[in-house]
């Protein structure tokens, strides 16, 4: 067990003295924190030593806005979950719409499972793609890892990927390493990640020691991508060009199965449990820690008063096409499935299928000056 | 209130008596041997081996990284100071900054005033690298801070546009930015603006705490050039000192605006008398004042400043140990700054030049903010005469060039005298 003496030597200053001043703050851990959450959870630690001033540190440290409203907390191992669950339940409930301590998250990889998905029009949809975390039992997260075992993470991972075949067959690109040349090729292939400048990642610690044992693996073909020691142990990407949503989604799942067995063969698989199904650095991105989406055309369905409402009623998301925080480009949207926990991954990427296919079949009614009102979904 | 904290009630010059007021190992520490430090520190127990941990350096070019070996890592990595603090905090700004290739920063902080004994085996290579070879173990830092040593101080006008001298100090008792509680950063504002209330005449003023000052009096400390805002430079943000911003932190002047405290930013507190013109005397003279009655007043209430005989005032950067002073003016220089000796007459006068933002700005025409490059190893009325003496000479380089007369390079001044 590792000894958080710092903390203890917190301990010695009142509940009063060492409560955070929250006043002007708008995120999740800030509506949830209360004296009493505080006080009872202040002496904690996890067994590697991560405490509750750690948790919400990036909250603290960034109040927020008022539109937006950001989680504000962060896991730094598996057993933050467990330890500070007085805190994080709260927050859990009220950013994945209600869930309970008691519920039990479906975990459902079976590509086959997926009805249709293959045949977007490409005339309006340009690029699909699938994204999630994956965190390696036995260490602990990005806000808190030693150089040490981010190394063992990287090591293990870069093991992982280069047994991959076929497909998924690729290259391992360290972030310290890499050529110029590499470097240039990343970045016009819009693979390259870099430091993170947002404060609500920097904050929580995740970019310490930055490029160390940070990288990037894609396969040859280019479609399959991911990311060492960002945010997540692991963010792994499936994408290309058109509307091909089942293909993107089949590789996904392929390949994160022969990630998890080179894993499972080191006795350090994926964090996962029943609850909360797989275990990811921010609390918004537990259960599938999926965003499955596509980059599609819609200027006339955009500007239609009702497409926020549509949106919401298909649980789905827009973002710019720069990713999160970012504005569309040309009437180019990035629309993903708003849900992460809660339902499985099958079932997230169906509701994007679906609801996509159902905005363009508007659009094109659209486009002939024609009315969309019975088209406009019930609340999925 | 001060019972929650252990102090030492003793005085810098007689080490006497030790009252221990509440729990901790904090207070008894300051008496102890380097080797007790370390055992009665805390131990951290690690998952990996050092060398697992060991820092990739080798892009880096900080004082830290020039000297943090593999084997000092292992010897290091394992100790903490009472309070906690770690190597790796210590270290953590410089891993995260490599650094430029022009410019050397420090690479490391403290935590608290333990921090320079804890891990003195690497911050005492790092001070010798930055404090032109002092040597901390062996010797003595002279503190001095009677104003009416100085001779002369008052500059022409038409090339001294401001003058202005600042300098730290850090509380006693309470870890510094880098490894704070929400609680001690708290006291440390609680300390301070007690004592700063209890200042008269033309040191009395105001506090302005930064969470609760209305815009008017926001928009008031802009226009001034007073209002300092949280740190963006990475150098500073991955040090830790910016958490919970901003809690606990205010500005502080006098009503004639010329007598300035920061509370919580980089230091427990930065002090900074400053006026338009030349008369860098008696900038002085308000700066010690300010400084003795300040700490008079603390001490009423049974605190002192971070202070030894080997490391002066203790502060969060290595680089501000000693006297912590810098002292300058905003000058025109129009012709020597543009003679290819003007580096090397800084560089012999001990003088640094940097443009009128501030540290790491550029000049906007031509005029600079001439300081004292050094710190430790002079006391504070050796470094104001030493920028008296070079300002004064830089004037008359300055007048000569204009009358079309050719001007020296001024032999190097010793250092430690």
């Amino acid at each position: 067990m590792t000894k958080n003496c710092h903390n203890d030597y917190k301990m010695k200053f009142s509940l009063e003295e060492e409560y955070p001043d929250l006043s002007q703050h708008n995120n999740h851990m800030a509506k949830a924190l209360t004296k009493e959450i505080y006080e009872k959870l202040r002496s904690k630690s996890t067994p590697s030593g991560f405490t509750l001033d750690d948790i919400i540190q990036t909250g603290v440290d960034n109040p927020g806005h008022p539109f937006i409203m950001t989680v504000g907390c962060v896991a730094g191992d598996e057993e933050s979950y467990e330890v500070f669950k007085d805190l994080l339940d709260p927050v859990i409930s009220d950013r994945h719409g209600g869930y309970k301590p008691t519920d039990k998250h479906n975990t459902d990889l079976n590509w086959e499972n997926l009805k249709g998905g293959d045949d977007l029009d490409p005339n309006y949809v340009q690029s699909s793609r699938v994204r999630t975390g994956r965190s390696i039992k036995g260490y602990t997260l990005p806000p808190h890892n030693s150089r040490g075992e981010r190394r063992a993470v990287e090591k293990l991972s870069i093991e992982a990927m280069t047994s991959l075949d076929g497909e998924f067959k690729g290259k391992y690109y360290p972030l310290k390493d890499m050529t110029e040349k590499e470097q240039d090729q990343l970045i016009a292939d819009h693979f390259l990640f870099d430091k993170p400048v947002s404060p609500l990642l920097l904050a929580s610690g995740m970019a310490r020691d930055w490029p160390d044992a940070r990288g990037i693996y894609h396969n040859d073909n280019k479609t399959f991508l991911v990311w060492v020691n960002e945010e997540d142990h692991l963010r792994v990407i499936s994408m290309q060009k058109g509307g091909n949503m089942k293909e993107v989604f089949k590789r996904f799942c392929v390949g994160l199965q022969k990630i998890e067995d080179v894993f499972k063969k080191h006795n350090h698989g994926f964090m996962w449990n029943e609850h909360l199904g797989f275990i990811l650095t921010c609390p918004s991105n537990l259960g599938t820690g999926l965003r499955g989406g596509v980059h599609v055309k819609l200027p006339k369905l955009s500007t239609h008063p009702k497409f926020e409402e549509i949106l919401t009623r298909l649980r789905l998301q827009k973002r710019g096409t720069g990713g999160v925080d970012t504005a569309s480009v040309g009437g180019v949207f990035d629309i993903s499935n708003a849900d992460r926990l809660g339902s499985s991954e099958v079932q997230q990427v169906q509701l994007v299928v679906d609801g996509v296919k159902l905005m363009i079949e508007m659009e094109k009614k659209l486009e002939k000056g024609e009315s969309i009102d019975d088209m406009i979904p019930a609340q999925k | 209130m001060a019972s929650n904290f252990a102090r030492i009630l003793s005085s810098k010059r007689n080490v006497g008596i030790l009252s221990l007021v509440g729990a901790g190992s904090l207070s008894v520490g300051f008496f102890l041997t380097r080797e007790q430090y370390v055992s009665a520190g805390a131990q951290v127990r690690r998952l990996y081996p050092a060398s697992a941990d060991y820092p990739d350096l080798r892009k880096h070019n900080n004082c830290m990284a020039s000297h943090l070996t593999p084997a000092l890592y292992a010897k290091l990595c394992d100790k903490a100071t009472p309070n906690g603090f770690t190597l790796d905090q210590a270290i953590q700004t410089g891993v995260d900054n490599p650094g430029h290739p022009f410019i050397k920063t420090v690479g490391m902080v403290a935590g608290d005033e333990e921090s320079y004994e804890v891990f003195a085996d690497l911050f005492d290579p790092v001070i010798k690298e930055r404090h032109n070879g002092y040597n901390a173990r062996i010797m003595k830092h002279p503190t001095d801070l009677e104003s009416s040593k100085i001779r002369g101080g008052q500059f022409d006008d038409n090339y001294v546009l401001s003058s202005r001298v600042r300098t730290g100090r850090s509380i006693r008792g309470l870890s510094l930015p880098p490894a704070c509680t929400r609680a001690e950063r708290r006291e440390v504002e609680r300390v301070v603006i007690s004592a700063l209330a209890g200042l008269k005449g033309n040191l009395a003023g105001k506090y302005y705490s930064l969470t609760e000052m209305t815009e008017k009096e926001q928009q008031q400390l802009i226009d001034d050039h007073f209002l300092f805002d949280k740190p963006v430079s990475p150098l500073l943000t991955c040090a830790g000192m910016a958490r919970d911003w901003p809690d606990a932190r205010g500005i502080w002047h006098n009503n004639e605006k010329t007598f300035l405290v920061w509370v919580n930013e980089e230091d427990h507190t930065r002090v900074i008398s400053m006026e338009k013109g030349g008369n860098m005397k008696r900038v002085f003279e308000r700066f010690c004042r300010g400084l003795q009655e300040v700490e008079h007043l603390i001490q009423e209430k049974g605190w002192e400043f971070m202070w030894n005989e080997h490391l002066g005032y203790i502060l969060t950067c290595p680089s501000n140990l000693g006297t912590g002073l810098r002292a300058g003016v905003h000058i025109k220089l129009p012709r020597l700054s543009k003679d290819p000796r003007f580096p090397k007459i800084l560089d012999n006068l001990r003088l640094q030049k940097r443009g009128t933002g501030g540290v790491d700005t550029a000049a906007v025409g031509s005029t600079f903010d001439i300081s004292n490059l050094d710190r430790l190893g002079q006391s504070e009325v050796q470094l104001v005469q030493t920028v008296i003496d070079g300002v004064n000479y830089l004037i008359e380089c300055e007048k000569r060039l204009e009358k079309g007369q050719d001007i020296k390079i001024p032999a190097p001044i010793s250092q430690f005298k």
